[in-house]
């Protein structure tokens, strides 16, 4: 019988190895509570009818709304869904076996908040269109609208566990995230929004999509770091 | 084997809360006799001395308090957020607790640079409000320190505390400059106008040595602040300690 | 001196309320920065002590 006493060895899973796993824990466990997924996308749904209902109903005036206000309800729609982020492995101990695993917490912080997204704010760029179409958003800017949401969705994502891993050992950390994470969102929503007017309009999207790109980059190196220290640092109380 | 020390030696004294407290102690009297000076000598300067401005009159006088407020908002925000990197990196405790008591006083420097700001706006402009790129950036800012404060406030354990809103306020300095390069952006694309609300064209000396000494006046009110808050969260935190005991006392 | 009486100093050339309402509100915001702290110190000194009598008592 060969014992497997070498450590490295057995670690031929590696960092994506570790990602997949990670990913598909998610998505199993998310799948398990179908109705919980579909909570996010109704409520950017709801968001988008406030307007005509709360402002006008008048086409060419949503028009002018229009890409600013799925922006804004998508924003909305992600912060929501983020409390739920770490939450039921924190009250289950797993995050805490988390973070005394030896597995570096980058790769699963990572892979979990991007599970997430897929989930969310993927889920939420799919449906931007029929909001779109709901505002009179023109043909010409849903291409923009999907593009922007597309690369904006991920970086809100990451921001957003920020707050929910500062916030995850507090009862009531909810309304505390948005506060938190709101003002960071706002280059997002500037770029996003702008992109959108600018498909409308007929002018070319590359350098805001750029922008929303360069963002993500700079989102998808640092987050994972941020969110990685909150964790501990939440947990450690 | 001895730890090498990368830092002179006054920076761990620092660490001593008790230090900080009798240094402390030693250099209010004389911020606060500085502050005092400047800031009365600053606003009579300012208001009775100072020329009007050309084009908007005697309006012009609240960019005395509205230049020192801005710039003491954004300092105390840097201030917190080496305050916040130095507690999360030594784990010095005094260094949380600057961070602490840094918040609410920036918070309370940006409202005013925020209300002047609107208030200048009404006879600038017509409206009190504007969204100019340094108002709203000034707004998003307000809204990082309430966050600071709002998450400090709301975990109970103080050590936790203050790792995560030093880890907030990090987070926040990082995305400060975005934030001012969007908001600048986005308000070129909305407003043709090219003129800014607190736009300072070239000030003669008149004008600027008033607004030099509030804004040194304001800094040093600031440091009576900072400190005034530091010593009492130092007795706060340190109550079990025997030299507060000693002091508690004394008296 | 920029005015020539003390009424024209008051009304700033007609944006009196808008610099006496600016300068009103610094002066509010720097006077609490600055009582506030003291007043928690004192109260602060006052329930220290308080405690610090309290548990000799117990001794």
């Amino acid at each position: 019988m060969r014992m497997d006493t070498n450590p490295r060895q057995s670690s031929s899973v590696g960092m994506t190895g570790l990602f997949a796993a990670t990913c598909r824990r998610e998505f199993l466990l998310s799948f398990r509570r179908k109705s919980d997924l579909v909570n996010p996308l109704i409520f950017f749904l709801m968001v988008a009818t406030l307007f005509p209902l709360g402002v006008s109903p008048e086409p060419g005036f949503l028009a002018q709304l229009a890409p600013g206000v799925v922006w804004v309800a998508a924003l909305l729609a992600t912060l929501l869904s983020m409390d739920a982020l770490f939450r039921s492995d924190y009250e289950d101990g797993s995050l805490e076996q988390l973070l005394l695993s030896p597995q570096p917490l980058f790769v699963v912080v990572l892979a979990k908040v991007l599970a997430h997204w897929m989930m969310t704010g993927l889920a939420l760029t799919l449906m931007a269109p029929l909001l779109g179409m709901m505002l009179f958003l023109p043909a010409e800017g849903m291409p923009g609208l999907m593009l922007s949401l597309l690369l904006g969705t991920p970086t809100l994502s990451l921001v957003g566990a920020i707050g929910a891993a500062l916030t995850v050992g507090l009862k009531k950390g909810g309304v505390l995230i948005s506060l938190l994470v709101l003002p960071l969102y706002i280059p997002v929503l500037i770029f996003g929004s702008s992109a959108v007017q600018a498909a409308v309009t007929g002018l070319p999207l590359g350098g805001y999509l750029a922008l929303l790109g360069a963002l993500l980059a700079l989102a998808l190196g640092l987050a994972p770091l941020a969110i990685s220290a909150a964790l501990r640092i939440s947990i450690s109380s | 084997m001895a730890e090498k020390k990368w830092m002179p030696r006054w920076f761990y004294q620092l660490a001593s809360p008790r230090w900080c407290y009798q240094i402390t102690g030693r250099l209010l009297p004389w911020f606060s006799v500085a502050a005092l000076l400047l800031l009365i000598g600053g606003t009579v300067w300012a208001l009775a001395f100072a020329p009007a401005d050309y084009q908007q009159g005697n309006s012009f006088r609240i960019i005395y308090l509205h230049v020192p407020s801005a710039i003491l908002a954004q300092s105390a925000y840097m201030l917190m957020a080496v305050a916040g990197a130095i507690g999360l990196i030594w784990k010095m405790k005094v260094a949380d607790m600057v961070l602490k008591s840094a918040a609410p006083i920036g918070a309370s420097m940006a409202v005013l640079a925020l209300a002047t700001g609107a208030i200048w706006g009404k006879p600038t402009w017509g409206s009190w409000w504007v969204w100019d790129a340094r108002l709203t950036s000034m707004l998003i800012l307000l809204f990082l320190y309430l966050g600071v404060m709002a998450l400090n406030s709301a975990i109970e354990n103080e050590s936790t505390a203050a790792q995560a809103s030093a880890v907030l306020a990090l987070v926040g300095v990082v995305n400060i400059p975005i934030i001012k390069y969007s908001v600048e952006w986005w308000n070129t694309l909305h407003q043709p106008a090219t003129f800014k609300l607190t736009e300072k064209p070239a000030m003669p000396v008149e004008m600027w040595l008033p607004l030099l000494v509030m804004v040194i006046g304001f800094y040093c009110f600031f440091a009576v602040s900072l400190m005034q808050r530091l010593r009492n969260e130092i007795i706060w935190r340190e109550r079990r300690a025997g030299w507060v005991r000693e002091l508690l006392n004394k008296q | 001196m920029s005015f020539n009486s003390f009424s024209e100093f008051l009304s700033m050339g007609g944006h009196g309320l808008y610099v006496w309402l600016s300068y009103g509100l610094g002066a509010a915001i720097l006077v609490a920065n600055l009582v506030l702290p003291k007043l928690a110190c004192n109260r602060l000194w006052i329930e220290q002590k308080r405690r610090l009598r309290r548990e000799e008592e117990v001794r």
